[in-house]
């Protein structure tokens, strides 16, 4: 049967285009892959290669003919043994069979209603399990989150031996800020290695290890460095389950110190929890307290997704006190209530805390009383746990180091705005890192950053006092 | 600019060597068996412009013919347990690992039946079976990744090769040196496979590439490596052969310059203004790689029915593949969410 040739779609948004000129007379031979045509849309010249042999039967649409819309027979190729008598018999390749969404031809759209798209279906809500319980009379350990860190490591790759750490300085230096002391003595080379300077090339390889099946653990001296693998993180991590329609993932985390240090100025200070927790693919923890430190990343390595595990260096020396349980491990997505109140509710996570428990205090002593909320996870978010508060207390404020435009305390501000409208009784106030690059000098940075008294501020003025 | 040099394996970097002016033939089997593998890219690829050009097939779409011998010839050299990745010119990666072509069409005109649901498109296909990791969209990204593949064996242990495809374009993303220092530095079993087709878009690589010679791109990290007529699926074999068992050895990384062609433009949107018809007719007519074995079996004797027979066979796969890839439906709106997490 003799093939139709129709008008091809150059680019995904060509409806029509001009036929400008035949390169085939009707009865020359073609064969595949030969230019048979020219057409022109107003972004380019283009050429019509045929895709099957045989000879041009007849052109349709003559040249010079202006406005030819997609999909339009243009002319007709007649197969091996076929004649100008069989031309009648055309067959035009299959047309796709259209979604039944699809938008109507332009031409109807204009008299016919629109039809309206489709609704997306609600999106799965993760619903957070509680702490596990630490039974009574447990001993509980002293510790510093560096070590609660190093601890949860060393656990996991003596359970998994896929898990491995990969970084700048973690093995021989012992880690550029101590983190991983003693993970080379205990697991050799093979498992604890040193990387060149190279976070781009680095991040690539382990979420590499990761499509194959290992179980890396990859260690960015700060989370600023971060930011030239952050293609590897978000397009090839975060991504690939969903590309793959569920075949291949990868199970990674990505851990360092996030946030402002200190004296170190605008490159070396940043906060990146709204950069991350903005990317579907990705889980985002960051804890505050030395047993959520320990408990969280054990559950970060042993999750199946990527995992960006935020730390603060300020922190590191903290000490903490961790439950002496063989293998304690702390449901993510779960935000803790670390202390009750029902005249505000403050929301924080990671050094935020800090300020969020001190301003509590100086709350208490001028009567208010403080709800503080440690969200230790911020994708998936524990929404239900903010909510609930707030719907006691009518009133929140969030602490972020963070700046404010598109920050995470605004992400909670709209929240509260869609999930507990009527039960505020004040705006939402949110406490954050000033508009600015972090500055060098001492004071100024003190400034950049949010403080005790800003908290305390800030939740006077939602208590209107 | 010269056509692809002819049956050239052009030794470079440390090794200097052995190199001949004609690679070993193949057995009558095994020309039939790149024929028929390089045939089916083809009329796949013809396939995929054809659907694009009516609407069936949306986005970017990047087609590989006139490059077939490279992932064929590959792919002969691999043996079952080794991996594969590339960028997004990735069609004729996943039907020369073995991927259906139903599958890949399906993902192409984005429905169910795609390898990724239809969630991925022509660029992100994957298959963990035939151990097919992408299908990547990012220019230069699969290099670092295919790289973490094979840190993946030399941690297990095991001798598998993992192949890192990308082209002459992506060959200037810093990335790449990244991966090359510590491929070379961990003695990590790796071959990049460098597509040079000569065009990055609409950039030729004399315009955009200080050391036009990509087989010495690995120099200053000690990798050796070998420029190769990508057009001929012999020395295409010959040449993986050799990398192949580089690797095995646990001598680490080794690049191939495959020196190749795109008969079409970067995407189906590209006019190709920036080459010459003449230049494209050129090596259709002089260095096409099916053509190459269709004459070597017309002169073995073999008759025009027989070779004809063989296309029949191979269009009518893809003819099926086109078929299953308009009728089967689109994915539910259900599966909107699912896949984000496991």
């Amino acid at each position: 049967m003799p093939i139709q040739v129709l008008m091809p779609a150059l680019s995904p948004t060509m409806e029509k285009g001009n036929l400008s000129k035949w390169l085939k007379k009707e009865g020359e031979p073609i064969k595949s892959g030969d230019v048979i045509a020219e057409i022109e849309t107003d972004k380019a010249t283009m050429e019509v290669e045929a895709t099957d042999e045989g000879t041009l039967g007849k052109i349709l649409i003559p040249e010079g003919t202006a406005d030819v819309a997609v999909n339009t027979p243009i002319a007709t190729i007649l197969s091996d043994g076929e004649s100008a008598s069989d031309l009648g018999k055309a067959a035009a390749p299959a047309k796709p069979e259209k979604a039944a969404e699809s938008a109507p031809p332009a031409a109807e759209a204009k008299s016919a209603p629109a039809p309206r798209a489709a609704p997306a279906p609600a999106a799965p809500i993760a619903a957070a399990e509680p702490d596990p319980e630490v039974p009574a009379g447990t001993e509980m350990v002293t510790m510093t989150i560096r070590e609660a860190l190093r601890d949860a490591m060393a656990e996991e790759m003596r359970r998994d031996p896929d898990v491995f750490v990969m970084g700048e300085e973690v093995a021989e230096y012992q880690g550029a800020y101590k983190v991983t002391q003693g993970l080379l003595q205990e697991f050799g080379a093979r498992r604890v290695i040193d990387t060149p300077i190279t976070e781009h090339g680095f991040a690539g390889i382990g979420v590499g290890a990761a499509m194959a099946g290992l179980k890396p653990i990859v260690e960015f001296m700060t989370f600023n460095f971060a930011m030239q693998a952050m293609d590897q993180i978000i397009n090839s991590a975060a991504k690939t389950l969903y590309m793959s329609g569920g075949q291949m993932g990868c199970s990674i985390v990505f851990r360092g110190p996030n946030g402002a240090a200190a004296r170190v100025a605008a490159q070396h200070s940043q906060d990146y929890s709204a950069w991350y927790s903005q990317i579907p693919g990705l889980k985002v923890i960051a804890p505050f307290s030395a047993a959520d430190y320990k408990g969280l990343l054990k559950a970060a390595i042993r999750d199946p997704n990527p995992v960006i595990f935020l730390e603060n260096e300020m922190l590191y020396g903290h000490s903490g006190e961790v439950p002496k349980l063989d293998d304690y491990v702390i449901p993510i997505g779960k935000a803790r209530i670390v202390r009750s109140g029902g005249h505000v509710t403050i929301v924080s996570w990671s050094n935020g805390m800090s300020y969020a428990l001190k301003a509590a205090d100086e709350l208490a002593k001028e009567g208010i009383e403080a709800e503080v909320i440690d969200l230790r996870t911020l994708r998936p978010m524990d929404t239900d746990t903010i909510v609930a508060s707030v719907k006691k207390t009518g009133r929140a404020v969030t602490v972020e180091e963070g700046w404010q435009q598109n920050g995470v305390g605004a992400e909670i501000a709209a929240r509260l705005m869609e999930h507990a409208f009527d039960y505020l009784d004040a705006p939402v106030a949110r406490v954050s890192g000033k508009d600015v690059p972090m500055p060098y000098a001492a004071n100024l940075e003190k400034l950049a950053l949010p403080s005790v008294a800003e908290v305390v501020e800030a939740a006077k003025a939602v208590s209107y006092r | 600019m010269a056509a692809p040099k002819k049956s050239v394996t052009k030794e470079s970097g440390q090794e200097k060597g052995n190199g001949s002016d004609h690679p070993p033939e193949f057995t009558r089997d095994q020309e039939l068996s790149a024929l028929r593998d390089m045939l089916l890219i083809r009329r796949f690829e013809e396939k995929a412009g054809q659907l694009y050009g009516m609407g069936a097939i949306g986005g970017f779409c990047h087609l590989y013919i006139g490059q077939e011998a490279i992932v064929v010839g590959m792919q002969m050299a691999l043996k079952k347990g080794d991996q594969v990745i590339t960028g997004y010119r990735d069609h004729g990666h996943m039907l020369a690992t073995g991927m259906e072509a139903k599958g890949v069409m399906a993902e192409l005109t984005g429905r169910f039946g795609g390898y990724s649901h239809g969630k991925g498109g022509s660029m992100h296909m994957f298959s963990k079976e035939k151990n097919f990791f992408g299908g990547h969209g990012i220019v230069g990204a699969q290099v670092s990744l295919g790289t973490g593949l094979a840190f993946a064996n030399r941690y297990r242990g095991n001798d598998f090769v993992s192949l890192a495809y990308f082209g002459d374009g992506a060959s200037n993303q810093g990335q790449v040196y990244e991966s090359f220092n510590m491929a070379e530095l961990w003695k990590l079993p790796v071959i990049y496979v460098i597509e040079n087709n000569r065009y990055a878009m609409g950039t030729s690589v004399t315009r955009s590439s200080a050391q036009t010679d990509f087989s010495k791109r690995g120099v200053s990290f000690n990798i050796p490596g070998e420029q190769v007529d990508g057009m001929d699926v012999r020395a295409v074999k010959a040449a993986g052969d050799k990398a192949v068992a580089w690797c095995r050895a646990g001598k680490g990384p080794y690049i191939l310059e495959m020196q190749t062609y795109r008969y079409r433009g970067h995407s189906m949107s590209d006019p190709a203004k920036y080459r010459t018809r003449e230049e494209v007719d050129k090596v259709r007519h002089d260095h096409d790689p099916i053509e190459q074995v269709q004459n070597r079996l017309l002169a073995a004797k073999m008759s025009e029915a027989e070779l004809k027979a063989i296309d029949a066979e191979v269009r009518e796969i893809v003819n099926a593949a086109a078929d299953f890839a308009q009728h089967n439906p689109e994915p539910d709106p259900s599966e909107l969410y699912t896949d984000v997490y496991r």
